[in-house]
């Protein structure tokens, strides 16, 4: 019998932040074996090239370096990219993935050779012996130059620069374009920002008793020891990553890292190897943001009812595929906004160049297009002299609501609630046009949604296992990656929640490929959802097992037991039938039934879509944001000050208070300065900006107070109708933000980053018109 | 490279070490297994690697270990075991939420502690101008802030009592 909950919802303190905050957490760089070598990367020198020639002699010869690898070193250098789906999906979704370069280089970030030495500093010197003879190519930079007729060739295979066409149609958008009052046309470019997580990309490995090639690194993706036991010539079983607690990842840590390269090293030189890249290694290899190139035409009548809505957007790609099929399948879908619109078109197409390939980051496309589209809002809404937030009420999604393809949402759609709670909070009190220091002050707000759980076509599932110990304690095992965002920890809470215990009777082992139930990847905001409904189902089929037994025990019907402090009890005599939980597991020890149960969770699967005209389900259900600014703009440095942030969600349940929170304070501030200060200054394929002193992300000082706003609408597929939160938490934060800069200074920028000399000249030429 | 004889007391332990003479603090502490201290940027830019010397809190990896000769240095575990106000101020960084993936921690906890032992009060705009060297991109801070604010309201009623 279902009793109030005891956990969830609580702001429960996870099983690992003491171990974190006492300094006990060993995260990948700290740790280390006897005999262990260090293994360095060396880099392509040119963003743009042909590999003629690379002499390894002398590198060899230097006294501690035992391996210098090459790609004709590699078992099996190419393969396609996978990202632990348990389908393969083929097509387009799945690119070229090549361990060590060969013939033709496609971006600065490209790895050349390997090298295992005895120390670091002796690794770091045969870098410098390694001979590599280039032959200099133009190369491409931007992805519309490399879509033009006769471009230069990233892949060399003269067949073009797309990755991937895709569109979106719905109804008629010429026919409605006719019956619109205003067209609002305007061409939006956002930047390739980087993640910048603390901890860089590192692990160990080593090769043990039985040949099993081990590993110990952090990644968001366990399921690569699948492509690194191909990779190496290996069955899938003699690769073993025992995963560790992961210092950051927001998408970086999607695609395959260190863990490559420690393998093969440890493979030719059979002694522990580590590798760490330094935070300019770091930055200047993994994945980027997609930049993109927008184009968005809006039509709407007068009184601002939104007809028609036309979009193409144009993807870098970078040098290789990896994720932009599945990302560009995603800003796909979210390019028309929030908003019921019944003539849509979205284009997109995708290019490579030779640029560091982009990838996964925190939110998968979605606020590219959610800025464009939130921005466009409030240039509608000017031309219409209509308040944005009127403009947005009277075109909001509700439940029903049927989008562009065909898809209605399966949860609850809570777009309006949150327009009308932000909106009430950011105006609670009327807005001085200046402060008392002069400056001049903005408000606004944008709405976001972001869908959660992965693409459908890749029949996603998850599984998570309990076992019952005799002393009435519980471990759980998981294979899933903690990034930070409590992935672990709630599995445990919702476990201890179904049984009656504490969240500390409930001990998560997880991340061991070896002896983990594989839960997935911890991407796409599926493991809440998925992990959460495994551990849900197993905790439900345990307790019937544990019910029974205290049942049969008890003399009391099932339907009347229920779990609580650590006891199953009559709901109807609580005082007289009462049995401590231990004493169940016990029975049902002695009487040999199993005590370990591993239960299996499936996201809905759909077939792959035709790209040409995506109609239906692409993924599970959405989860919707608002974000609220005001902000203050010196009119003689150009410089913002944020002064008040708004975060708002529907998190459909919260199961975790501080956790939740934390993701939607965490997501709001990782995007608050993307559109304004976060910039790589990428010029032809070199990174300008690999430090934290050149590529400046918030620090405590920039950001104010985030102020919170979760709704519960119960209307989620995750348990207890929980939705998903980490990546929709940096959506409509962007958008929010640079819309208050319009309404603070009357000009809108559509292209990112809006430095303070951008506002400046903006302030001065607007002030010159007046 | 030259090499130093350095004695540093390190969480109240006196420790003699040959290294180079060029190695970062950091660099020092984490060759001798002190992984408490995170390595995040090396260039004083991040604030993971944050410990106390002598008192105050310094980047371990932009301080010369060699100039520590004779200094004393206390990283989180040996604050953690045996200094109250960092242990209350852990408990709060553990119950307000202040922990994600928990790699900023470390230092910012280290920094959070300076504060307070400047007898920084509870005020949300000097806590944020106090840890403002130290990163973190998984919370946005807010808890983190709470965690201090909280341990100075602690202190503060402490003192008035």
């Amino acid at each position: 019998m279902r009793t109030e909950l005891n956990l969830i919802g609580k702001p429960v303190s996870r099983h690992d932040a003491w171990a974190k905050a006492k300094g006990d957490q060993l995260f990948s760089d700290d740790w280390s074996m006897p005999g262990m070598l260090f293994g360095k990367v060396l880099r392509s020198k040119y963003p743009a090239a042909v590999l003629k020639r690379i002499d390894t002699k002398k590198a060899e010869e230097l006294p501690g370096v035992k391996a210098v690898l090459t790609a004709k070193d590699v078992p099996v250098n190419e393969d396609v990219t996978k990202f632990g789906q348990m389908r393969d999906v083929g097509g387009g979704f799945e690119g070229l993935y090549r361990v060590l370069a060969s013939g033709r280089i496609r971006s600065k970030s490209e790895a050349i050779a390997l090298v295992a030495a005895e120390s670091p500093e002796t690794a770091e010197e045969a870098l410098k012996l390694i001979e590599v003879d280039y032959e200099v190519l133009e190369g491409v930079f931007d992805p519309r130059e490399a879509l033009k007729e006769g471009a230069y060739s990233v892949t060399g295979d003269g067949c073009g620069n797309v990755i991937m066409r895709t569109k979106i149609c719905d109804g008629n958008i010429e026919e409605a374009f006719k019956k619109c009052d205003v067209i609002v046309e305007n061409d939006y470019e956002t930047t390739p920002n980087e993640h910048a997580y603390l901890e860089t990309e590192g692990g160990m490995g080593w090769i043990d008793e039985n040949g099993v090639i081990t590993l110990r690194v952090g990644t968001q993706v366990l399921e690569h020891y699948r492509t690194i036991a191909k990779v190496l010539g290996l069955p899938h079983n003699k690769v073993r990553n025992i995963g560790v607690p992961v210092g950051g990842g927001f998408g970086g840590k999607e695609d395959i890292t260190v863990e490559m390269y420690i393998a093969l090293l440890v493979q030719k030189t059979g002694r522990p190897v580590k590798m760490v890249w330094s935070r300019e290694e770091s930055i200047e290899s993994h994945s980027k943001r997609h930049p993109e190139y927008l184009h968005y035409k809006t039509g709407a009548t007068k009184d601002g009812k939104i007809l028609a809505q036309e979009v193409s957007i144009v993807m870098d790609g970078g040098s290789y595929t990896y994720l932009t099929p599945w990302v560009q399948m995603y800003s796909t879908f979210a390019a028309p906004g929030c908003y019921k619109i019944p003539n849509v078109s979205v284009k997109s197409v995708s290019a490579f160049t030779n640029n560091t390939f982009n990838s996964a980051n925190r939110g998968f496309g979605a606020p590219q297009v959610n800025f464009a589209s939130e921005r466009q809002m409030d240039e509608i809404a000017a031309r219409l002299n209509l308040d944005p937030v009127e403009l947005r009420r009277r075109n909001v999604l509700h439940d029903g609501d049927r989008l562009p393809s065909g898809h209605v949402p399966r949860g609850h759609i809570a777009l309006k609630e949150l327009l009308d709670k932000v909106n009430k909070e950011l105006n609670r009190s009327s807005k001085p046009d200046r402060l008392p220091d002069g400056r001049k002050v903005g408000r606004a707000l944008a709405l976001g949604h972001m869908v959660y759980g992965r693409l459908n076509f890749l029949h996603d599932s998850s599984r998570v296992s309990i076992r019952l110990e005799l002393d009435g304690s519980v471990t759980l095992r998981a294979g899933v990656p903690d990034l930070g965002g409590g992935q672990a920890s709630v599995l445990a809470q919702i476990v201890a929640e179904e049984l009656g215990l504490e969240i500390e009777d409930v001990h998560p082992y997880i991340m061991d490929t070896h002896l983990t139930p594989l839960c997935g990847t911890t991407t796409a905001t599926r493991q809440l959802y998925m992990s959460g409904n495994a551990a849900l189902k197993a905790a439900v089929q345990m307790k019937e097992k544990i019910l029974e037994k205290a049942s049969a025990l008890s003399g009391c019907p099932v339907n009347m037991l229920a779990l609580k402090n650590r006891k199953v009890y009559s709901v109807i005599e609580p005082e007289t039938i009462s049995i401590p939980f231990v004493d169940v597991i016990k029975h049902l020890s002695n009487d040999g039934e199993v005590l370990e149960n591993i239960a299996q969770f499936n996201a809905p699967f759909t077939e792959v879509p035709d790209l040409n005209d995506i109609k239906g389900e692409l993924n599970p259900d959405i989860t919707y944001t608002c974000h609220g600014v005001e902000l203050a703009v010196d009119e003689q440095t150009g410089k913002i000050e944020l002064l008040r942030v708004i975060a708002a969600a529907d998190a459909g349940r919260v199961i975790n208070r501080n956790s939740c929170e934390g993701q939607l304070e965490g997501g709001c501030v990782y995007h608050a300065w993307w559109p304004t200060m976060e910039d790589l200054k990428q010029e032809n394929g070199i990174t300008m900006a690999n430090s934290f002193s050149t590529y400046l992300i918030p620090t405590a000082a920039d950001v104010p107070d985030i102020e919170s706003i979760l709704i519960e609408s119960g209307g989620g597929l995750g348990p207890y109708g929980a939705k998903g939160i980490g990546e929709p938490a940096d959506n409509s934060i962007a958008p929010a933000v640079v819309n208050a800069i319009r309404d603070a200074i009357g000009v809108g920028f559509n292209k990112m980053t809006v430095t303070p000399e951008k506002i400046l000249n903006a302030v001065l030429s607007f002030k010159n018109k007046e | 490279m030259g090499h130093a004889d350095v004695n540093i007391k390190i969480n109240g332990e006196n420790r003699k070490f040959t290294c180079e003479a060029h190695i970062s603090l950091l660099r020092l502490l984490r060759d001798n297994y002190y992984y408490d201290v995170k390595c995040g940027c090396e260039k004083g830019d991040c604030g993971t690697c944050t410990v106390f010397l002598d008192g105050k809190a310094v980047k371990s990896c932009v301080t010369l270990a060699a100039a520590c000769d004779g200094h004393e240095v206390w990283t989180i575990k040996g604050l953690g075991g045996s200094d109250a106000l960092a242990e209350k101020l852990q408990k709060a960084f553990v119950e307000c939420g202040a922990v994600q993936c928990g790699f900023c921690t470390p230092g910012m906890i280290v920094a959070g502690l300076e504060y307070l032992k400047k007898g920084g009060r509870a005020d949300r705009n000097a806590i944020r101008k106090a840890i403002s060297g130290n990163l973190c991109r998984c919370t946005g801070y807010v808890k983190i802030v709470d965690a201090i604010f909280k341990t100075a309201r602690e202190v503060e009623s402490e003192v008035s009592e």
